[in-house]
Parts: C-alpha cells; structure tokens; sequence
C-alpha cells in the first residue's frame, strides 16, 4: 500500500521486459486495443468474458479466478504488472480484483497504454504464449468491496466519492460521453455523495498527480479520510481506479470500491437519490 | 480547399438514434501536402479528450485506425483535446441535439 510496491513506470516496465518473475497484462475496455499492438511479452484479459461470471452479475468465483491465472502462466510468486487503455480503468479494476483474491505482488504502469504511447514506445502485435502454472488464490477480501446495503447505510455518516463526471453525478447524462446514452437507470447520485471525478487524480497523459496533489483533491473537497469511503461510479471499473489511489497511493486502509454502482443504485426501488451538482 | 471527399469526418452514423442522442464526432488527419489543409493520412490512436463548458474532463476515446472519434455528449458548449505523440490541439464546439457535430481536425 504505497506508491512505491503498487505502481511502475514506463521506464522500470522497459528495464524488465525480459525478466521471468515479471507478468505484463494488458485489460481494455476497448478489447481489439491487444490485438492491434501491446507491450511485448504482455498477455490480455477480456474485462467482460475473463473478469465477469456470465451468469450472475459478480466477479468470477475463486476456482474461476485461479483457473485464468493458471492457463495465463501467472503463479503466486509473479510480479504482476497490469495497464491499458482508457486511462487504466479496467486495469486499476482488474488490479482490485487481484487484491480481492488475494495476490502478492500486483503493480499498474503509470499512465498505462497512453502514456506508453505518447512516449512513441513500441507495440508488437504477436499474442504471448506462456507455460501454464497452478496458481492458488486467497478466500475473496471483502474488506475493499462495497455492497449495495453498507452504501444506503453510509448515506449521511461514511465518505461516499462518486468518481463519474459532472455531468453525470448532476444527472444530466446516465453513461459516460463515449457509450451511447442508457435510459435503464434513475439519473442522479447517492445522497451525501461528494462528486470528485476520478480524472481529477490523472494528469492530461495518464499518470498519477503527486502524492501531496491528490491528498489536497479529497481532503479539499470535504472527504474526511478517518472515516470510512465508498467509491463509487457507473460499473466499479472508474471508482477502481480512485479506490487504487486512495488505498494504495496515498494508503488509507478503509477504502471500498461499490462495483454494483451506479447501474446497480440507479435501479433500486425505493433508494434515495440526489440530483444537481 | 479541402479536397478529402472520402472522409468527410466522423464514422458512420447509421444505426444511431439521433432523436434521443447529442453527437460530437470527426476525424484527425495529417496535413497532407503541407498547406495547413487537413487532407493527409488518417491518425489512429490518437487520444480525443471531452471536456465540459468548465474545462472539467468528461470522456476520452482513442481514435480508430481511420482517424474516427465519436461521444454522445449533452446539448452545450464542449472543449475537444487532441493528443498524439509530439503533438497537442484544442478545439471548441456547440453540441446539438439532432445535429451532429463533425470535425474534421488536422494535427
């Protein structure tokens, strides 16, 4: 839990391209971004078909978990380095998930494909094949996933960070500005929630602002980091990426990410729900 | 004079509901023939960032290997930022409802 064992940069990622004990994964939402070009050596996994059960809306259990990382060639003792595009939102997700079950030692690229990019760094397109491992994933930890009760209960008494956009925290768009707009939810936010755009800890290319920048964001916008924090947005994968700074960069222990979000709050009968900035 | 008849901006809008949707949308071009006209190679990958009447991010897409960017915005003032290696550019517009903007952008 500190910049330093949670995050790498372009460079360190260059410096150990070659070194065994390194894994590189590649998580996109945009899941043809693999396939034109990545980091030599990275593998891929589909945010959806490889991180979602299918069936039910959860996360895959843990035998499904340990059955990707083992067909993957990730064993416990792996350093994992995870990136992507979209400012590494599915990558700071996918981060949590390790976490989640439990893995030792999991990194994000700073910055993620855009900066890698902007950097004029290489891409290959050739697909990584690795040897097969038998990995062992932890009981899920619970303690950084927020369910949809603990959320109405914090309403008013623990920080609620909602990480979309003005414009959707006011309730004047329901998705993102690059999806097509949903009308399947209640438009608005949680009560009590404080809008702290997950953008407003990212510099223009993609990487982290300074430790003291991103204290000054929360503390400064009324969060009051003794309390507990549920972050939140529209699917869990933007308040991943707030959930990943304020527990592993600026290491504030009782931080949950609410991956029901907003697709899930939005749809409750009977919650409360604010509108306007 | 523009004489890039085959990419007239942003990608096809078949399919899309322009009833309900508000739509910026373009394309980012090189200056092909170097008079400031943007009529040279489509740029994929580069990075489009929307930003509200505020200056407060909203949206990022990387554009397509045509050069093509789509958002489905709100009715309103709209700042676009473009970013590819080596190269930055801004861009205000006026989103409608109904009445897509469509850019043609040279970088």
């Amino acid at each position: 839990m500190s910049r330093e064992t949670s995050l790498v940069s372009a460079d360190w990622v260059a410096q150990n391209l070659n070194n065994p004990a390194v894994v590189l994964v590649e998580v996109d939402e945009d899941t043809w971004l693999y396939e034109q070009g990545h980091i030599e050596g990275a593998i891929t996994f589909h945010w959806r078909d490889d991180l979602q059960d299918g069936l039910i809306r959860d996360l895959i259990s843990k035998e499904k978990f340990e059955a990707l990382l083992s067909k993957s060639g990730i064993g416990n003792d792996s350093t994992v380095v995870l990136y992507g595009g979209n400012n590494n939102w599915f990558a700071t997700y996918a981060f949590w998930y390790f976490k989640i079950y439990g893995h030792g030692d999991v990194r994000l690229l700073d910055g993620g494909r855009k900066r890698w990019e902007l950097d004029a760094r290489p891409f290959v397109s050739a697909a990584t094949a690795r040897t097969a491992t038998r990995y062992v994933a932890k009981e899920r930890d619970n303690s950084i996933r927020a369910y949809r009760d603990e959320v109405i209960a914090a309403i008013g008494k623990s920080n609620i960070v909602d990480v979309r956009s003005p414009a959707e925290f006011s309730g004047e768009l329901a998705a993102p500005a690059h999806l097509p707009q949903e009308s399947g939810q209640i438009k608005g936010h949680i009560p009590t929630a404080r809008n702290i755009p997950w953008s407003k800890a990212a510099n223009e290319d993609g990487t982290f602002k300074s430790d003291a920048e991103l204290k000054d964001l929360y503390v400064g916008a009324g969060v009051d980091l003794a309390k507990d924090t549920i972050a939140y947005c529209r699917i869990g994968e933007r308040s991943a990426f707030s959930w990943f700074v304020l527990y592993e960069l600026l290491s504030v222990s009782n931080v949950k990410n609410y991956d029901g979000s907003w697709t899930e709050y939005g749809s409750l009968v009977g919650v409360p729900v604010a509108i306007g900035a | 004079m523009r004489t890039c008849g085959a990419t007239a901006g942003g990608p096809d809008l078949s399919g899309i509901d322009l009833s309900t949707q508000t739509i910026i949308q373009g394309v980012i071009l090189r200056d092909g023939e170097g008079d400031g006209v943007p009529n040279g190679a489509p740029v994929g990958n580069a990075y489009v960032r929307l930003l509200d009447s505020t200056g407060e991010f909203t949206a990022e897409v990387p554009t397509n290997v045509d050069g093509q960017f789509r958002f489905f915005a709100a009715p309103g003032a709209w700042t676009l930022v473009i970013l590819v290696s080596g190269a930055r550019e801004e861009r205000n517009v006026t989103a409608i409802k109904g009445n897509p903007v469509n850019l043609v952008i040279e970088i």
